[in-house]
């Protein structure tokens, strides 16, 4: 009798929901690898990879292959129990984003609304913001049972960046959150197909964010807690094989996410540009094709990312910090007080 | 001091403008340039469907030449062994029996000829030397090997293929060479 009271459609939803977008962030992580090594070499005059399959299309899995094959390396001196926590902490705070956002807006099976997001929950944004900043501990507990001062160092200026760098796109997203007056991401969508994209209304606190996102998922020109030519591959230095596959998966899979947050909050989400898509009706395709559009919009955002990486050198490191603190604070501030003063004029 | 040359140039240290302070347009203006080259033609030559022309003078591997009769030139006669700075050709001479004449031009031919790669320079002066036309450098490469003993390129490595018996490959092995020989 319990048994029937369960509401199992929910269950099997929810399940197939969550396993499709772990599955989705890992094989976009993975052709993430294979982009950007192709769109690097297509801005450095040369073609990426294109022997493993054709075009290289499967080099990410001789990639994966590679990195299972490679020997489980663990210092002597250091804490396996953490060794073994960060890269961990990494993924599961990389993951556990890609649970409030909307993936698209519904799609009809046999009568029931499938809503395309595995959890609606009222705080929406601010649990994103939450979860990224557990991953700052991913990095420091992964540098520091690493038992190696290069990776300390590399971890310490990364936890100082990222959290540098949280102020400022916290307080763009107060902006859009004066437009919106509601933390759920779904509310923020529909308040975009409502009154149009707040890229229109919110430009600099686009610019903010985007900025910002750079440095939450320590891309260059803000690299440099895994700079490769200075601090000796920072803190994924000590690892080896799978920990150090999971390291560089979670930067890809942050990656991901930041570009579909930011299509999200400011793109409209999954609404199609001068597309009515209500007068479409509700077929069981109309979900998908919004679903499709947030892709492409991510798609976008990751070449952006991409693009940005070959053609700026890193930052130092006061540099960095100037920048978060004496600029972008600033300016952040700045667009919360205009906005918010706009927005009293116009309501009253 | 006076300057050493009148080519110096005076470093320009004006403060940055408001543009230039703001970064923003000059990343802009360094994505385009990137973009740019996004688009265009790459240099890559994708070996191994695509090799590089050599010039008609590249030195690469021996090859023994034949006449137009199919019968080999080298007479052993040493030249090439002694003008070799690597001492890397050794060979063996004997003398043309009663029934050989189709295979040998002269008398004295060379019984083993063997040039050990891993030696060799690719100079060129064996067929500088040569007074027979019988030795040229074509414009293949030695190709890798386990052993040592794979490197070293004895007479059934080196010789063209007969004009007479095999004339597609005698073509194609003349065409590896680049130049015209005898």
């Amino acid at each position: 009798m319990f048994l029937l009271q369960i509401d199992w459609w929910i269950f099997f939803e929810k399940l197939i929901l969550i396993a499709a977008i772990i599955s989705l962030s890992m094989i976009v992580a993975m052709y993430s690898t294979y982009a950007e090594r192709k769109v690097a070499a297509f801005l450095q005059d040369r073609i990426g990879p294109n022997r493993a399959g054709p075009f290289g299309i499967l080099q990410p899995l001789a990639d994966g292959l590679k990195l299972f094959m490679k020997e489980e390396i663990i210092p002597t001196m250091s804490s396996k129990f953490l060794f073994i926590l960060g890269p961990m902490l990494a993924m599961i705070t990389a993951m556990l984003t890609s649970v409030v956002i909307p993936w698209g807006s519904s799609i009809d099976i046999a009568g029931h609304k499938v809503a395309l997001q595995v959890a609606d929950i009222n705080i929406g944004i601010l649990y994103i913001f939450g979860v990224v900043s557990l991953g700052v501990y991913g990095i420091m507990i992964g540098a520091w049972a690493s038992n190696n001062k290069f990776s300390l160092l590399a971890a310490i200026r990364g936890a100082s960046q990222m959290i540098s760098y949280e102020l400022a796109m916290g307080l763009s997203l107060i902006a859009v959150l004066f437009l919106v007056g509601d933390l759920r991401m779904s509310a923020i969508v529909k308040q975009q197909l409502d009154h149009g994209w707040n890229i229109i209304y919110q430009p600099l606190g686009f610019l903010i964010f985007f900025v910002c996102a750079l440095a939450e998922c320590n891309r260059t020109p803000f690299d440099l807690p895994e700079a490769e030519n200075e601090l000796n591959m920072g803190y994924h230095q000590e690892y080896s094989s799978m920990k150090l596959g999971f390291y560089l998966f979670a930067e890809y899979i942050n990656m991901f996410i930041s570009g579909v947050v930011m299509a999200t909050l400011f793109f409209g989400g999954y609404d199609i540009p001068f597309v009515n898509e209500a007068a479409w009706g509700t077929h069981w395709w109309v979900g998908l094709i919004g679903f499709a559009v947030l892709m492409l919009k991510a798609t976008i955002f990751i070449f952006l990312f991409m693009w940005i990486r070959w053609t700026i050198p890193r930052f130092r490191y006061d540099q960095l910090m100037n920048l978060g603190w004496k600029t972008l604070l600033p300016l952040a501030l700045v667009n919360m007080i205009v906005t918010a003063a706009v927005v009293l004029l116009l309501n009253k | 001091m006076e300057a050493l040359t009148n080519r110096k140039k005076q470093v320009e240290r004006k403060p940055m403008t408001f543009w230039e302070k703001m970064y923003l347009p000059a990343i802009a203006k360094g994505m385009g340039i990137t973009m740019s080259h996004f688009f265009k033609k790459k240099p890559t030559i994708k070996y191994p469907e695509e090799t590089r022309t050599f010039s008609a003078v590249f030195r690469g591997v021996q090859i023994l030449n034949r006449d137009e009769q199919g019968r080999e030139r080298c007479t052993a006669c040493g030249l090439c062994a002694v003008a070799c700075p690597a001492e890397a050709i050794t060979m063996e001479a004997a003398e043309r029996q009663q029934g050989e004449e189709h295979l040998y031009r002269e008398e004295k031919y060379a019984a083993k000829y063997e040039i050990n790669m891993l030696r060799c320079i690719f100079c060129g002066l064996c067929e500088e030397a040569c007074p027979k036309d019988a030795i040229y450098l074509t414009q293949t490469f030695a190709k890798a090997n386990y052993a040592r003993k794979g490197f070293i390129y004895g007479k059934d490595d080196l010789l063209i293929p007969n004009p007479v018996t095999q004339p597609e490959e005698y073509e194609k092995a003349k065409g590896a060479i680049g130049r015209d020989i005898k």
